[in-house]
This record gives structure tokens, sequence and C-alpha cells, in this order.
């Protein structure tokens, strides 16, 4: 009988071409990728010094000629970690929820639902309701209603990232823990947070990224300015807000600044993504496989 | 017979389907019981009704009592954490959980508040460890993951974290099937050693692992009991034909 390669056989040209289609879309993708860090390395890096992180713009306002980043840098990392601890706040609890005491239920089906549409729907309008409260209690521009923004942009993404790890439970370590005498609360706070930590932690980094990044809620609910934020009553600057005001300026110098900001803002966003890579498998020690 | 668990008009129902019929049955204090039948006869269903495991199933069903000395656990008024402190299971496959080996034997007494502080924890643990034969080999190293051990220390550790929160009845369901010969055998002589201080029921499919260890013998088939004595009784001169046949191996 002989074994030795049809290489003209129908199912093994199919199988080259499918290959070859893959292959494509693989360097279609990595070069996409590639070309964008390409344009922010190239044009932001020429701009990073020691000021550009160290300070703040000098000579009138965002447009000035001098100074650097640092009022955006800063109103980024308050708002991100401001947000993400508030979403935690209510994800954690949520998710635990879901899986505890709603399962699979049609009560557990209609806030999953839920959870889906709230994170599909857009940012801007986000930032329009945050607004449009704000103006009916009568607040300003600040920090901390760009906090409530983003964590309520967080929550749907933090808790369904949560809930598709929790859900991934195995069965046999819920029903060790409950055949010695637990309650599903016990079960929940003790086994399956120790267990689906290291999901945990990707959900909640997952939800930071995003938040960091957005720039439409926070036009109208942080503000902007050119000071580095004190208190949660005030304005305060981000990172993509200050890529999007100087890019659109006439000043190259000022241009440079955007570019600088964009990757400094892809810095952070990297650093916590390979964080939490190696977070998560820290926290792998005790999990069971 | 002194009765630990009396079973009365037990029936069981996975949605349509009659899992457990009109079961009535008593189970001896402080001795090995076997239940043994075909696969499909209801074995595991009836050792779950005994610490409201089935309550896990959707659409389980469950008509009669259980009573454990004289107490019926489906009572309303009964809290079911208790039930499963007084009835302890030993699964099929051993689960540890997420945690250390010392932490998984704590477990149950942390939950149950059993002990006043550290050094009493400490104790029982090791306690616990020498009971399951494995202190010698995991005293070194407590604090690494229970996931580092061998399946069969897995097992050995899962009685003793089911021992620690003190049950008066063991469980087993099958409790060696997923383990080797050896480790099987050490699960076996653990069962036998343990079995003047809890009563112990034991699934098997296994008809030689039956006449190893049981003092107690239910036989079923199809969800329901045909035949229950001591297994001296059942073994040499079994009342039904059913049994007969079951143990003549033909099916």
């Amino acid at each position: 009988m002989g074994m030795k390669k049809k290489h003209f056989e129908r199912r093994h040209l199919v199988e080259l071409f499918m290959k070859t289609l893959m292959r494509i879309a693989l360097v279609i993708v990595a070069g996409a990728l590639g070309l964008i860090l390409w344009t922010i390395i190239s044009r932001g890096f020429p701009a990073m010094s020691w000021e550009m992180v160290s300070q703040s713009p000098k000579g009138g306002f965002y447009m000035g000629k001098e100074g650097g980043v640092l009022n955006a840098i800063i109103g980024s990392l308050y708002l991100g970690a401001g947000s993400t601890l508030l979403a935690i706040f209510f994800s954690l609890p949520i998710a635990l929820y879901l899986k505890t005491y709603l399962g699979d239920s049609k009560w557990g089906e209609y806030v999953r639902l839920s959870l889906d549409v709230l994170w599909g729907i857009p940012s801007i309008v986000y930032g329009a309701f945050g607004f449009t409260l704000m103006i009916a209690f009568g607040l300003r521009a600040s920090l901390l209603a760009g906090i409530i923004v983003l964590a309520l942009i967080e929550l749907p993404i933090m808790t369904r990232a949560m809930d598709e790890v929790i859900r991934r439970m195995p069965a046999d370590l819920e029903h060790a823990a409950l055949a010695l005498g637990s309650t599903k609360l016990e079960v929940a706070l003790r086994v399956v947070t120790r267990q689906m930590l290291p999901g945990i932690t990707t959900a909640i980094l997952l939800a930071f990224g995003r938040g960091i990044g957005d720039a439409a809620s926070v036009l109208f609910t942080a503000g902007y300015t050119d000071r580095i934020v004190n208190s949660l009553t005030r304005p305060t600057a981000s990172l993509p807000l200050a890529v999007f005001f100087q890019l659109g300026s006439p000043y190259p110098e000022v241009q440079q600044r955007g570019y600088a900001a964009a990757l400094i803002l892809t810095i952070i966003v990297l650093a916590v993504s390979l964080g939490s890579r190696w977070l998560s498998a820290r926290l792998n020690k005790y999990t069971v496989k | 017979m002194d009765t630990h668990i009396q079973v009365k008009n037990l029936n069981v129902y996975y949605g349509k389907q009659q899992a457990l019929k009109g079961i009535n049955i008593e189970i001896p204090k402080k001795q090995i019981t076997v239940i043994m039948g075909p696969s499909g006869c209801g074995k595991t269903t009836l050792l779950k009704t005994f610490n409201r495991f089935l309550e896990l199933t959707d659409g389980a069903q469950i008509t009669g009592e259980v009573l454990v000395d004289g107490e019926n656990i489906y009572d309303q008024e009964v809290d079911v954490t208790e039930v499963r402190k007084v009835v302890g299971l030993l699964a099929q496959r051993p689960s540890p959980l997420p945690m250390s080996i010392y932490e998984n034997i704590a477990y149950g007494m942390h939950i149950h508040k059993m002990k006043k502080d550290r050094s009493e924890y400490k104790a029982a643990v090791r306690h616990y460890l020498e009971i399951a034969g494995l202190w010698e080999e995991v005293h070194k190293r407590l604090h690494d993951p229970a996931t580092s051990l061998s399946i069969g220390q897995q097992q050995r550790l899962c009685l003793a974290r089911g021992l620690a929160v003190e049950p008066e009845i063991i469980l087993g369901d099958e409790p060696t099937s997923a383990l080797d010969p050896i480790s099987s055998q050490n699960i076996e002589s653990r069962l036998l050693d343990l079995k003047q201080q809890y009563t112990t029921v034991i699934v098997t499919h296994t008809l030689r692992q039956a006449k190893r260890l049981a003092d107690y013998v239910i036989y079923m088939y199809l969800g329901e009991v045909i035949e229950a004595g001591p297994a001296k009784e059942v073994f040499t001169n079994p009342k039904h034909e059913r049994t007969k046949q079951y143990l003549e191996g033909l099916f």
C-alpha cells in the first residue's frame, strides 16, 4: 500500500489554501499593530524627556509650548485607580451573587443580558448621562464625576469578565466544600475567590485598561485643566484628552506633546497587561487545575 | 441491631423518572454497610439522600423520610449545613480545595468554629493527618499546595479533611475507583481501622471490595432494595433470586 504524500489530493490543497489565508490574516493583524506602535513611538519618542513626565504645561493654557504632561499622567492614574476600585466594590459581589444564588436561572440570564447591553453602550453616551446628572445636581466638572462615570463604564466589563471566569468553577470543588457543611456564602468567599483569583485579577485589569483609555466619557465630566489635580471636586486633565486637544492644535511643539501623551498612555496599558499576566501566574499556586 | 440511619418510604424522582422506589431500610451504627448492585440501580442516588446532596441536582424531588438518630434530616427546621457536618462524604474523585495541605484540613474546623486558637488548630491538623496515614509524608510541607500531592495522597487528604469536622457517619461514593491498587488498599485499611468510631456507608460496584469491607450489605436493583442483611448471611445464603444471580456474577 503506497503511503507517500499525495500533494495534489483535493483535501490537502484545501488545507494548504486555508493555512495560507490564516497566515495572511496573522500578518495583517500583526502588521497593523506594528504600524500603530511604530507611529506612536516614532513621533512620541523624540518628545520624551524628563520635563515631559515631570512637569505640567507652561506658558498659558494647555497649548503652552513648554513643560510636559504630568497633569494628564497623574489625572489619568487617579481616574483609573479610583474608578476601578469603585467598580470592584460592586462587580465582585454581583459576580459572586450571580454564581451563588442566581446560577443559570431566568433572573441570572436577565442580569447577564443587562450587563451585556450596558457593555455595548458607547462611552460618549455614558459621558452625556454623567453630564446630565451633573447639571441636575448643580455640580461642576470634577475628578469625582470622572471617577463615577468611568466606574459605570467599567462595571459591566468587569462583572461579565468575572462572571465568565467564575462560571468555569469545577463543580467538584464546590461539592467538596459543601460536603463539609459550608454555607453557599462560605463557598463563594472562601473557595470560589481563591480558585478564581487569577481570572478575577485579569478581569479587573481588563476593565482598568478600558477605563484609563477612555476619552468620550471624561470629556464633559472630568473637564480639563493644565494643573495637577489636588482635590476630588476640581477638574482634572487625562491622557486621552491630552492627546485629543494637543494633536488638534496648530503648534508643532504642542502636537509633539500629544504624541508623547499617546506613547505614555500606551506604555501604561502595556505595563498593566504584562503585569496582569505575571500576577495571574503568581496567583496560580494553589488553584486546582 | 443499633440503628443509626432509618429510611422510611423514600422515593426519588429526576423529573418524570423515578430513580428510587419505596426504600425502607436501616443502617447499623458503627459498622461498615456496603450498598451494592449493577450500574444504574440507584446506589449513589440513595447515598446522596443521606447528606442531602441530592438537592444540588436540578429537578430532583424527594418524598419520604431519612432519620439520623431519630431526627428527620429533611425536616423544614433542620439546618442542612449541620446535616453535612454530621454526615461526611468521601467522593469518587479526590477534590482538594485550592489551598495548602494545612488549610484543607483546617477548612472545616474554621467554618464550624471548632477550635479556639492557632495551636489547637495545628494539633488537630496533625491528628487527622496521622489518622489518614499522611502525616509522615507531608509534615515537612504543610504549606505546599494540596494539588502537589499524588492522587492516592489526595484521597487520604480528603478523608482527613472530612474527619476533621467530627462527623458521626462517613459516606463513601466509590472512594477507591479512581485510585491505583496500592492507594485503594490504603484507603480500605483506613476505613477498616475507623469502623469502630464511625458508621460507614460505602457504595461500590466491585463485589470483591464489598466482600472485603462489609459488615452489613444492601443489594439494589433498578431503584429498589432487593435484599439487606448482615454480610455473612447475604453473601453465603442470599434469599432472593436476583441477589443470587448478582453474587454469581451473572450480571
